[in-house]
């Protein structure tokens, strides 16, 4: 197989080759790195890649495979963003503040990977701390989109949805919080998923907001998204918001998946406004007269709390987040700056070690817990949170699945919004309240501007509704094969 | 001017589980290297995540319902919220909007005046890391970092520090009884916050309260609470006004001393603990909790006086330690002399584990030999003087009393025509005697008994000598 075939090979793809003898590990994770060396100067979608490591695994799984060993991920190579814990690798979370700091253990997501055969390659860049749309506030440099260098890949995930849509590696995991996998996705023209929160385990994942984060996959497929999916998912006993429900198995639905027949979907009027880009609605438009072209009904509904999303999210995820990274002190691992005493050790490692966003975010945060604006901030936005999960439990009542856009605009150009934190927070308009509301959604690639830049459909479902998305998504890809383009991106030699 | 004081307890108790209140790791391994026994949980790494220790819980709600507090069915934690190096994660895990005990009380008794002091709530919690401090660094063991920690805070309900030690004798009774600690003060198992005030009497509001945080010994407590309680009383008589504050007790110069403000922070920031889920405890795993929960001292007294006709004294005695108790009942039932029983452990089985310096867990006799012993001395077939050397074999030695009685031929002499023979040869050699007591002289009678206990080499029934001898003597 060629060097830019192997590239190409989706991650389910990756593995029934590599079953069936058609290549080798060591082949394919060698292409793969060929390709990083050639594209990772102009991308910085990874954080840390090491040949010799993943020649050593690539290895160790052939010798397994020829002993027999017939697991169906064996040798698969993943790209993991740098916020999740692989047992001695480097965990930057993008931060100054962990340069250095070497994993001592795996995130249960890994060991999933780990046990099922896959290898891990690859990190990818975030931004700090996962707080972030855009890549922009890593401490390792920016991202680039691969479809256009001068704009942005989105974030926090850019590293892992430009990575995958670059074909550095044939799958990515990555985490969400208020959007940080599907508006990359989107923005990267690939498939991502932001699971039912408690569906996957958020131990050894660097936590920014407890109730909020969940870990899903980047991915070129929702087959691929599946069963990466599939692989991280259930319950986890060191995670004690995970879920005890079982993980339904939808790879065979999805390869039969044709249309959308007997399905009702939503289209919320609140998504449709002023400040939408008219060339992502008319994509968006577009997917959803195709998906009534696959036999499903669409109905419109209505969150009438949407708007209010943002500020909601924007108090309660900073809260959480100014007590998750606390413990970032320089007393027990990561940077120390001073010595000098506690007080000097405390400021100098948390002003070095911390961006402005992460800085923004943590002041933001003990303000609105400290005592005299608690009430009017962190719980007021509580209660706003209990509404805005409403409007999704009322909409379901009327339909399965709700479409709309992922985002407001395509990838916007870099340095354009970083001078603006407030107009970064907006572009999270269509993807906190999936996140607040605790439910899953789905980005899926639906064309491309005039100009050239991804759009993203995203598909929103009750919780535990992953099935369900899996199934629209895929009849969807087979339908219009979206998904299947690629970046205008130079050849590798 | 007289004042009152007000004091208040916050009393930290470790709590005897096998592992640590948020992670696997062993807990209660003071004696072991520096951070031997860390995790990434209990270390607060990058991506780690608490879970729940039932056992820490159940023992939090089994005090609560030891001391009558209600137990909540929905129970949050908390993230309490302040930088400092012994917590890993910069905010401990801890309970302020929903505890899991509310209310209840515990009974004390000072200078034979009996009260109730009152619990506000108990909570649950975890314990910071050891901090050492030397000279130009500080040494961090994050060994005991989330040990399980209960919080048993009080209302201000006590007005002395002898009631503040009566309290935290009581509370300790019921922590040893139920196996909820060990309560190994050197440990560290159990530190108290301790807040006073003062007000004039006559006058309902309490005074400004001044905290002194972690007092590790009860002795301490009680030098702590009388020295600032006349600091106070002292600053107020002179027309001076008291600052609310947190000071520290310093033993050695025997004052409280004000703390640098730095390190005990204002604002605490509480909000719900989003990585678990509310604690939910329905009222089967209440009832089988509670049921798990042994006799209280309290109860066990009361009852011994009720069942076993015991003195309040005798019970008191008996209760004082579980072991000693459990001997005692196991002694009562199986001779069913109680009276008796509580005779021969307060008296000989106390006096020979005192002399020989040996808990009663190594003494050889058992409950059922005791009550053997008792048995064979109820019918009569030992004398009082036998039983106690049969007593003191059993202790050294262990064994069955029958036994001990037949190979030392201890059985008392009972058969009616030996004693009278004794009797007869007792009266003929004694004819002083004999004529004294027929004159009237009582103590004559004994000395008489005395020598029939002599002929039988101490065998005969004394009771059955006297008998016979007064018959004779008629």
């Amino acid at each position: 197989m060629t060097a830019e075939s192997l590239c190409n090979l989706g991650f389910a793809e990756a593995a029934r080759t590599l079953a069936a003898g058609e290549t080798t590990s060591r082949e394919l994770v060698s292409a793969l790195l060929e390709r990083c060396a050639a594209l990772e100067p102009s991308l910085n979608s990874l954080t840390w890649w090491s040949a010799d490591a993943a020649l050593e695994a690539a290895d160790a799984a052939d010798a397994a495979r020829a002993a027999g060993d017939a697991r169906p991920l064996l040798g698969v190579p993943i790209a993991i963003k740098d916020l999740l814990n692989v047992r001695g690798q480097p965990c930057t979370a993008g931060s100054n503040i962990l340069k250095g700091y070497v994993a001592p253990y795996d995130a249960t997501v890994v060991a999933h990977l780990r046990e099922a055969g896959c290898i891990f390659v690859s990190r990818t860049n975030t931004d700090e701390f996962a707080m972030g749309g855009s890549t922009e506030t890593s401490a390792y440099g920016p991202t680039r989109n691969p479809w256009d260098l001068s704009r942005v890949p989105g974030g926090s995930s850019g590293g892992s949805a430009a990575a995958v849509a670059a074909c550095l590696a044939p799958a990515a995991l990555a985490s969400d919080t208020g959007g940080s996998i599907r508006q990359p996705a989107a923005f990267c023209g690939v498939t991502g998923l932001k699971p039912t929160y408690g569906r996957v385990s958020r131990y050894g994942c660097t936590a920014f907001a407890s109730s909020l984060d969940q870990v899903g996959p980047i991915a070129r497929s929702v087959e691929d998204a599946a069963l990466v999916y599939q692989t991280i998912a259930g319950l986890d006993p060191h995670d004690a918001t995970s879920s005890p429900r079982p993980v339904e198995d939808s790879l065979p639905a999805i390869r039969a998946a044709r249309d959308l027949k007997g399905l009702r979907l939503g289209v919320p009027a609140e998504y449709f406004v002023e400040g939408l880009d008219p060339d992502v609605a008319a994509l968006v438009r577009d997917a959803i007269a195709q998906c009534r072209a696959l036999g499903a009904e669409t109905v419109e509904v209505s969150l009438p709390h949407t708007r209010h999303g943002i500020p909601c999210y924007y108090i309660l995820a900073p809260a959480e987040a100014s007590a998750n990274l606390a413990r970032y002190d320089g007393v027990r691992y990561g940077l120390r700056a001073s010595e000098a005493n506690l007080q000097e050790m405390y400021e100098s490692t948390r002003a070095a070690g911390f961006g402005p966003e992460v800085k923004r975010r943590v002041i933001l945060g003990t303000y609105v817990l400290s005592s005299g604006f608690a009430d009017a901030y962190y719980r007021r936005a509580q209660r706003v949170r209990t509404l805005i999960r409403r409007d999704f439990d009322a909409a379901f009542a009327a339909c399965d699945a709700i479409l709309g856009p992922v985002t407001p605009t395509p990838a916007f150009p870099l340095g354009e919004r970083t001078a603006d934190p407030l107009r970064m927070y907006l572009g999270d308009i269509f993807t906190v309240n999936v996140n607040l509301a605790g439910i899953c959604a789905l980005s899926l690639p639906c064309g491309v501007t005039p100009s050239g830049l991804p759009a993203g459909l995203q598909v929103i479902a009750p919780a535990f509704g992953e099935p369900l998305l899996f199934r629209i998504g895929a009849a969807y890809q087979h339908a219009t094969g979206h998904h299947l383009r690629r970046p205008p991106l130079p050849a590798v030699p | 001017m007289n004042y009152i004081p007000s004091i208040g307890l916050e009393v930290h108790v470790q709590l005897k589980t096998r592992t640590k209140m948020f992670c696997a790791c062993p807990a209660h391994r003071e004696g072991d290297e520096p951070n031997l026994h860390v995790c990434p949980v209990c270390l607060g790494l990058p991506g780690a995540l608490p879970t729940i220790n039932r056992e820490a819980i159940k023992k939090t709600v089994q005090v609560g319902l030891m001391i009558g507090s209600r137990i909540a069915r929905r129970s949050l934690f908390d993230r309490k919220n302040y930088f400092y190096p012994d917590m890993p994660k910069n905010y401990q895990i801890s309970q302020q909007y929903a505890p899991l005990c509310i209310g209840g009380a515990l009974e004390i008794e000072v200078a034979g005046a009996r009260k109730t002091i009152r619990v506000n709530h108990i909570h649950q919690e975890e314990d910071a890391a050891k901090i050492t401090h030397l000279p130009s660094s500080s040494e961090i063991d994050y060994s005991r970092a989330s040990t399980p920690l209960m919080e048993l805070v009080t209302e201000p309900d006590m007005s002395s520090p002898d009631e503040a030690l009566a309290f935290l004798t009581a509370l300790k009774e019921i922590l040893l009884c139920a196996g909820i600690s060990d309560c190994d003060l050197e440990k560290g198992h159990i530190r108290a916050d301790v807040n006073s005030s003062v007000r004039p009497e006559g006058t309902d509001r309490l005074g400004v309260k001044c905290e002194i945080k972690n007092m590790n010994t009860f002795r301490g407590i009680h030098r702590a609470l009388t020295y600032e309680i006349q600091r106070q009383i002292s600053v107020l008589s002179s027309g001076g006004t008291l600052r609310q504050e947190t000071r520290r007790w310093d033993d050695d110069a025997g004052v409280t001393l004000p703390m640098r403000s730095k390190e005990y922070a204002h604002d605490y920031r509480y909000f719900p603990e989003p990585d678990l889920p509310p604690i939910l405890l329905d009222d089967a795993t209440i009832d089988a909790w509670r049921a798990e929960i042994p006799e209280l001292p309290a109860a066990r007294r009361a009852r011994f006086v009720r069942d076993y006709a015991l003195s309040d004294y005798d019970a008191s005695v008996l209760v004082a330690s579980r072991p000693l108790a459990d001997f005692f009942e196991e002694t009562a039932r199986a001779s069913s002399l109680p009276k008796a029983a509580a005779n021969w452990v307060m008296g000989e089985l106390l006096h020979a584990l005192d002399e020989k310096s040996v808990p009663l867990s190594e003494a050889r006799i058992t409950p059922s030999a005791l009550a053997a012993l008792l048995k064979l001395l109820d019918k009569k077939t030992i004398n009082q003087p036998a039983a106690k050397q049969v007593f003191a074999e059993l202790f050294e030695n262990g064994g069955d009393p029958a036994a001990i009685v037949e190979k030392r031929g201890l059985a008392q002499v009972s058969d009616a025509s030996a004693i009278e023979t004794f009797a007869r040869q007792a009266i003929d050699a004694n004819p002083k005697v004999a004529a004294d007591y027929r004159a009237g002289k009582q103590p004559a009678l004994m000395y008489l008994v005395g020598q029939v206990m002599k002929a039988s080499r101490g065998k005969a029934n004394p009771a059955l000598a006297a008998e016979t001898l007064k018959k004779l003597l008629a």
